[in-house]
């Protein structure tokens, strides 16, 4: 067997393990109060670091490029209360004329 | 259904998560094309079904498509897919019944799921996660097939700015999970730890290291 079935095998039990651990082993028992707002937190911590790597991050490398101008445009689409597909097509698209254009 | 409203809430999550999913289709196509030199036609579909997690998919892949070893594959794909062990305690006091479902349901628990089923307390509602995960996932499978497929026709996914649509639509994700106390500090230090990271952590480490922001939820609100 080659390397990219070893890398399916061993990624998908160590995905569904970590995904699975929580929800069986303490599934419906709700968490302390203290607990719950602490993980309440969690949602817009993680999803704002993905954000930020996502739009200046290449490998280990912070870059400022097009995605950028994507992303800026995405922003301002959301502050103007745009429909999410639009945000990300227009982040899409706008990533993709400067890169034509630059 | 086995209580009124529960086909609400299953349609509900289905609708919410509808224009996310063609984003996430666009992803699964990017996969596909990016993974399919590197891993062969068949690895990278059966990979979206058994690992229902892009980011780490494309880590992987990438990974293996510039020579890495197996080991790098695999534990930059593990680190990345971490946060679902913190993510997982937070749904897991709605996901109720016997632990294989429990086990089951908790594969359609991925970043945008779990965005849209929170209560803006800490809560979750399985409901949402099962319908909007169930349409979340047919789109990344599919896409990844059409990307396997298709793969020379579409060309490099950068070239029609797929990569930015990724942070945009995390962007979408983040902002209506700004209304709770101490929300918009959490974002803005979970964003400063993960760039101040990136330069000197593998990938992954930055985005764990970040959801230790959250523990500015532990004063008083």
């Amino acid at each position: 067997m080659n390397d990219a079935w070893w890398t399916v095998i061993l990624v998908g039990t160590a995905t569904i393990a970590i995904k699975g651990a929580g929800p069986v082993l303490l599934g419906g028992r709700p968490l302390p109060e203290r607990l719950g707002r602490v993980i309440g937190l969690l949602a817009p911590a993680l999803l704002a670091a993905l954000v930020a790597i996502n739009t200046f991050g290449d490998g280990r490398a912070l870059v400022l490029d097009e995605r950028a101008l994507g992303v800026g445009a995405a922003a301002v689409a959301i502050w103007l209360k745009a429909p999410p597909l639009l945000v990300v097509v227009l982040a899409a698209a706008v990533t993709a004329v400067a890169r034509a254009l630059l | 259904m086995d209580e009124p409203g529960g086909s609400y809430s299953f349609a509900h999550g289905a609708r919410k998560v509808a224009p996310f999913s063609i984003a996430v289709f666009g992803f699964g196509v990017s996969f596909g094309v990016l993974a399919a030199p590197a891993m062969g036609r068949v690895a990278p579909i059966v990979m979206s079904v058994t690992t229902f997690a892009g980011s780490a998919q494309f880590a992987s892949a990438s990974i293996l498509a510039d020579g890495g070893t197996l080991g790098a594959a695999v534990v930059a794909a593990i680190l990345l897919n971490l946060r679902y062990g913190p993510i997982g305690v937070s749904v897991a006091p709605s996901l109720t019944g016997p632990w294989w479902s429990r086990l089951l349901r908790a594969q359609l628990v991925v970043d945008e799921t779990w965005a849209l089923s929170g209560d803006g307390r800490g809560g979750h509602d399985a409901k949402i996660i099962v319908g909007a995960g169930v349409v979340l996932y047919a789109g990344w499978v599919i896409g990844t097939t059409i990307g396997v497929l298709f793969g020379d026709l579409i060309g490099d996914p950068a070239r029609w700015g797929l990569d930015a649509a990724f942070p945009a639509l995390f962007l979408a994700l983040l902002v209506p999970n700004l209304d709770r106390p101490h929300a918009t500090s959490a974002a803005i230090l979970g964003a400063a730890i993960a760039l101040a990271l990136t330069p000197i952590a593998p990938p992954g480490i930055p985005i764990v290291a970040a959801g230790l922001a959250c523990l500015l939820g532990w004063r008083r609100a």
